[in-house]
This record gives structure tokens, C-alpha cells and sequence, in this order.
């Protein structure tokens, strides 16, 4: 993607991406709304911005990598996979139906553009440090990016990877952090203390930033920053809210793994319609 | 670990032939990589460390993080060997093996060492007895149980010329090698050791050469016996046993693992579907180990040519009572 930077119009990308995948997953009648609108906007610099890939050579053995190791949050992917040409966006209206292409979580058989399949927490992460150390080994210029989920983040797994990408210093590995702040039924604070992540990803090794992560801007200086660091991973720790961009799912825990009722859908749409005309 | 008497080439650890052939087959195939958890000594992968430390992963004790590791180094083009001890592989990591490796059907191989109750001294918590069962459930997996240190070595071999995901289970201590090198192994290949029409005896493992020791008592009964080396548990070789179900009308099973689910489940399912005929499966009796000689807990638990000629007479009296 070109070097100049037009954060507006990534922004602007991201609000049609809430639209799109609310739409989807209730025309699915199912899904992760919550945590899809916590992430766009990450998904949305990555590949519109940040990422050296080629949506007509999804094989390129350079192509920098990415993992979406919380898979529950597919839709946001598949709707920015589409949109880069993937694969046909007609797709995306048969999310989750028999024989679709487009799984209820990533499934790497199916999906052109998904590099692993996940769906199970914690997992992900680990395939794509896989991925960084045959780049390491190899020698080859491709970066690794994983998405990682806060709650995501109580599996035993986050923290094995954490140690292993640290001691091979996979400088060619940044892991994002939603940190949202929710899981399924709570708040994480609640369920089980997560704070002070980032110390926790300090004292691994990591190099470690905080950000706003629905500020565009923010995010893609992070993604540059994190791109310069030498000898070890970096981790991306971005704020969320879970719902992003409308009011009525913001934040709210019962919006995880619920689709809206049409009725919802339409006074959500209005309202990031509204956000683009102010 | 001693007992068979039936005609071997002296005694080798599987595990062993396991690491010799690695270090041979890494030598021209630069994709071949090697990972373990800390077990780089009992996994006999030393050797391949110092060889090339460019493609050997330490992953520390961390066992699911290791087939994360392995599945993104396949999805790069890598043949990750994966290595642990049968209890943690596939025990510690399960899920991981599911969605990051069976599922997307990929290029992993899981060799664990230490399987099955010979593992020994250790006792019942390193002692893998239903590690078969899981990883036959798994679609897209195949499972291979060799025999010995020449089966071992030509499975090596076999596993990097086929693609997809498979679990190979290697022993601890020294076994009887019971094949010459013209022995010729294919996966999903049943090989016939000794032929016999009355019964068959379908063995696996350390249990092959038990089985061969049960052939002969057997024969100096007059019971021709039919011994058949099932190394590969899946994809079962179903011509092979339904043909020995319907020549031989019996069969004994006999594994190094809990009777349910394994090689003995395995073949009941097949020969219930093909040719019904009556299956007596030797194997350990839904019960766990404990700590004693590879020799000493085989006894104890029923893994002996002793106990497979009890139940090749159980198999015989109910073929002949139908």
C-alpha cells in the first residue's frame, strides 16, 4: 500500500466496515458483534495501510502475516478481507450458512487470505510465532501481526508464546492486544485480573506500547514504531471498547456473541450514518 | 526388556532408530525441522541438534505452545517433526493438535517417545495407555505404532514422503528387533509375519514380538496361527483383516494400550462392519499403571505371549461353538 497516509480515509473505511459487519452477522442471525467493532479499526490500518500483501497473490511467500488469534471476531476480518479483494463480497452474506466459504470462525481451507485457523483461544498466537521464526530462520523479510483478545489472554498458551517469541527475539512478530476489557460474561477485571497487562508483557521481554486503539492516527504510528524495534517481539497494547461506534452495544457484555434484531441493526446503521455526516 | 525367544536381531529402543533416522533424512530435505519440550536427550533428537541447529526448535515445557509453533512452521513450508513423551503428546496439547493441525489437514509429524506402560519406573502418570484412542478420533490423522527399530527407521522415511498430519508412538526401553532390513513397511499396510488359517493375531508394538512367541506355542498345539503386524492403526488395512477375518474366522488384538479404542477397537470396528467373526482384544483392562520393570508391569497387566495364547483359546472355543 502507498506511504502516504490519509488517516480520514481509513477512518472513513472503518465506519462502512461497522456497517457491513453489523448487517452481516444479523443476516447471519449469529455471531461477535462486540468484539469484531473493538478490532476494525486495528484490521482496517493493517491491511489498508500497514501490510505489505497482494489480495491476487495471496501465496506470496513475502507477504507480511496475519493472525487473527481471537477468531471469534471473523466477521470484522472477512469484511476487510473482501473489501481488499480476497474474495468476492457476495460472500459475506452467506457468513456461517452451509457450504459457505465463510466459516463462524477462521478456517484457513476455505477462506483465501486466512493464513491459520483458529477459533479455539489462545492458539493463534502460537501459529504465528511459527510463522515468525521460519521468517527469522529463513531469512526472509515478512513480518508476522496477531490479534490478540483480552480474555483471550487467561489462556495458559498467550504466556508460553509470550516467553518463546522472547527468547528467539522474533523482532519480525507484533502482537496487537484488543484490550476491550470484556469477555463472554464480564468484565475481565472481574472474571480473572489481567492488569497491569502491559507490566506482565514488560517483564516478559516484550517491547510494549499503550494506545488508543480506535484512534487511527495512533495506530499506525504504533504499527511504525513497532517495525524499527530490533532483537525482540513488540506487542501493541490498544485500548478498545467493545461495540465500537454504537452506543447501544458499546460496552455492553451481552453483546458478545449476540447478532442485532433488524430493529436494532437499523438504529445502529443510522447512527454510524449519522457519525459520517458529523 | 527381554522375554519373546522367538528368532530376533538382538534388542534396540525405538526411540533410538527414531533419532538415527531423523539426523539421515534432515541430511537431504532442508525442510525437515525437529522441536521438543526439554526432552531433547529422551527424545534421541540430540544428534539432530548438533547436526542442524538451524532447523532444531527447543520449545521448553510448553507443549501447547510447541504445535502452534509447529502448525505456523508448516503453513511455511517446514516439515515440523514434533516430539515430547506420549503422555503430554497429544495428552498436554489436544485441542491444539484439533484446530491447528488436524483440522486444516496439515504437514505435522507428532513422534512421541516413552508410549505406552513400559515407559516403566515412572509410574501411571508417564505412562500414555489411551493416547492411540485420541488420535485415531481425529479425522485426517493417520496413526502408526511401529514394531521395531528397523520398522521405526523405515517410517521415518515413509513420513516425509506423505503429506498430511500423523502421530507415530515410540517406546522407552530396548525392544526385540523382529524385522531384517528387507522388511518392507508402507503405511496403511498390514504385514504379514506368519501365515495360518485357524486364527489370526493382529499385534502392534512391543506386542508384535509376543505375538510371535504366542504363534509358536500355538503351533505346537496344531492351531495354525496367522500373526499380522498392524502398525499403521489408521487408515486400518481393511483388506488385509477382513480377509483374515474370513479365512481365519478369529482374532486376537494385542496393544500396549487400554483395550478400548486402540488397535482391538479398531478392528472390531472392521471386521463388525465387513465379516463378523469373534474378536478377543489383549490390552490393559481399563485400569492405569503404576511404577515397577517394563517386564514386571507387562506381567502384571496382561501384555504377554501367555495371555495372548489365553485368549487365541477363548477366540478358537467361540468360532468353533458358532
Amino acid at each position: 500500500m502507498g506511504p502516504a497516509v490519509d488517516v480520514h480515509a481509513l477512518e472513513a473505511r472503518a465506519r462502512e466496515f461497522r456497517k457491513t459487519i453489523l448487517q452481516v452477522i444479523t443476516k447471519a442471525g449469529s455471531g461477535h458483534p462486540g468484539g469484531s467493532l473493538s478490532a476494525i479499526d486495528i484490521l482496517t490500518a493493517l491491511y489498508f495501510h500497514h501490510m505489505r500483501h497482494d489480495p491476487r497473490n495471496p501465496s506470496w511467500s513475502d507477504r507480511d502475516r496475519f493472525v487473527l488469534s481471537k477468531g471469534h471476531a471473523c466477521p470484522a476480518w472477512y469484511v476487510v478481507l473482501a473489501a481488499c479483494g480476497y474474495f468476492d463480497p457476495k460472500h459475506l452474506w452467506t457468513l456461517r450458512e452451509i457450504d459457505s466459504i465463510l466459516q463462524g470462525h477462521p478456517d484457513m481451507t476455505r477462506t483465501p487470505g486466512v493464513e491459520i485457523s483458529t477459533g479455539s483461544l489462545g492458539m493463534g498466537f502460537s501459529a504465528a510465532i511459527g510463522m515468525a521464526l521460519a521468517g527469522q530462520r529463513d531469512g526472509r523479510p515478512y513480518r508476522v501481526y496477531a490479534l490478540l483478545g483480552d480474555g483471550e489472554s487467561q489462556e495458559g498458551s498467550i504466556w508460553e508464546g509470550a516467553l518463546f517469541a522472547h527468547h528467539y527475539g522474533l523482532e519480525n512478530l507484533t502482537a496487537i492486544l484488543d484490550r476491550n476489557g470484556l469477555q463472554q460474561t464480564g468484565r475481565t477485571e472481574e472474571r480473572i485480573r489481567l492488569d497491569p497487562v502491559a507490566d506482565k508483557w514488560r517483564a516478559f521481554g516484550w517491547h510494549v506500547q499503550e494506545i488508543d486503539g480506535h484512534d487511527m492516527g495512533a495506530i499506525l504510528a504504533a504499527l511504525e514504531q513497532a517495525r524499527g524495534v530490533g532483537g525482540r517481539p513488540q506487542i501493541i497494547v490498544a485500548r478498545t471498547v467493545k461495540g465500537k461506534g454504537v452506543s447501544f452495544i458499546e460496552g455492553v457484555v451481552g453483546f458478545h456473541g449476540k447478532a442485532l434484531t433488524q430493529a436494532e441493526l437499523g438504529r445502529a446503521l443510522a447512527e454510524l450514518d449519522g457519525a459520517q455526516k458529523g | 526388556m527381554a522375554a519373546p525367544t522367538t528368532t530376533t536381531h538382538g534388542m534396540k529402543a525405538t526411540r533410538d532408530a527414531y533419532g538415527e533416522a531423523l539426523v539421515e533424512v534432515a541430511r537431504g530435505d532442508p525442510r525437515i525441522y525437529a522441536l521438543t519440550g526439554d526432552l531433547r536427550d529422551s527424545n534421541r533428537l540430540e544428534a539432530f541438534a548438533a547436526a542442524y541447529s538451524d532447523r532444531f526448535v527447543e520449545c521448553g515445557i510448553a507443549e501447547q505452545n510447541m504445535i502452534g509453533v509447529a502448525a505456523g512452521l508448516a503453513v511455511s513450508g517446514k516439515i515440523p517433526f514434533v516430539s515430547s513423551f506420549a503422555v503430554f503428546l497429544p495428552g498436554r496439547c489436544y485441542d491444539q493438535i484439533r484446530v491447528l493441525v488436524a483440522q486444516p489437514n496439515l504437514n505435522v509429524k507428532f513422534v512421541s517417545t516413552h508410549g505406552g506402560i513400559t515407559v516403566g519406573e515412572d509410574g501411571m502418570s508417564a505412562q500414555a495407555i489411551e493416547e492411540l484412542a485420541m488420535m485415531r478420533a481425529l479425522a485426517n490423522m493417520t496413526v502408526i505404532v511401529p514394531a521395531d527399530a528397523v520398522e521405526t527407521a523405515k517410517a521415518v522415511r515413509a513420513l516425509v514422503d506423505h503429506r498430511g498430519p500423523v502421530y507415530v508412538r515410540l517406546g522407552r526401553a530396548a525392544v526385540p528387533v523382529v524385522f531384517d532390513d528387507g522388511y518392507a513397511f508402507a503405511i496403511g499396510k498390514a504385514a504379514l509375519l506368519h501365515d495360518g488359517g485357524d486364527l489370526t493375531i493382529a499385534a502392534c508394538g512391543i506386542m508384535v514380538a509376543e505375538a510371535l512367541v504366542a504363534a509358536d506355542v500355538l503351533a505346537a498345539d496344531g492351531i495354525r496361527t496367522r500373526v499380522l503386524n498392524v502398525s499403521t492403526l489408521k487408515p486400518m488395512d481393511e483388506e488385509t483383516l477382513v480377509a483374515a477375518a474370513r479365512e481365519s474366522g478369529a482374532i486376537v488384538t494385542a496393544e500396549e494400550h487400554t483395550i478400548y479404542g486402540g488397535l482391538g477397537g479398531a478392528v472390531a470396528e472392521l471386521v463388525t462392519a465387513h465379516h463378523p467373526v469373534p474378536v478377543e482384544r489383549v490390552g490393559i483392562r481399563d485400569c492405569y499403571g503404576e511404577s515397577g520393570s517394563p517386564r514386571q508391569l507387562m506381567e502384571k497387566y496382561g501384555l504377554t505371549a501367555a495371555e495372548i495364547i489365553a485368549a487365541a483359546r477363548r477366540a478358537l472355543m467361540r468360532k468353533t461353538r458358532r
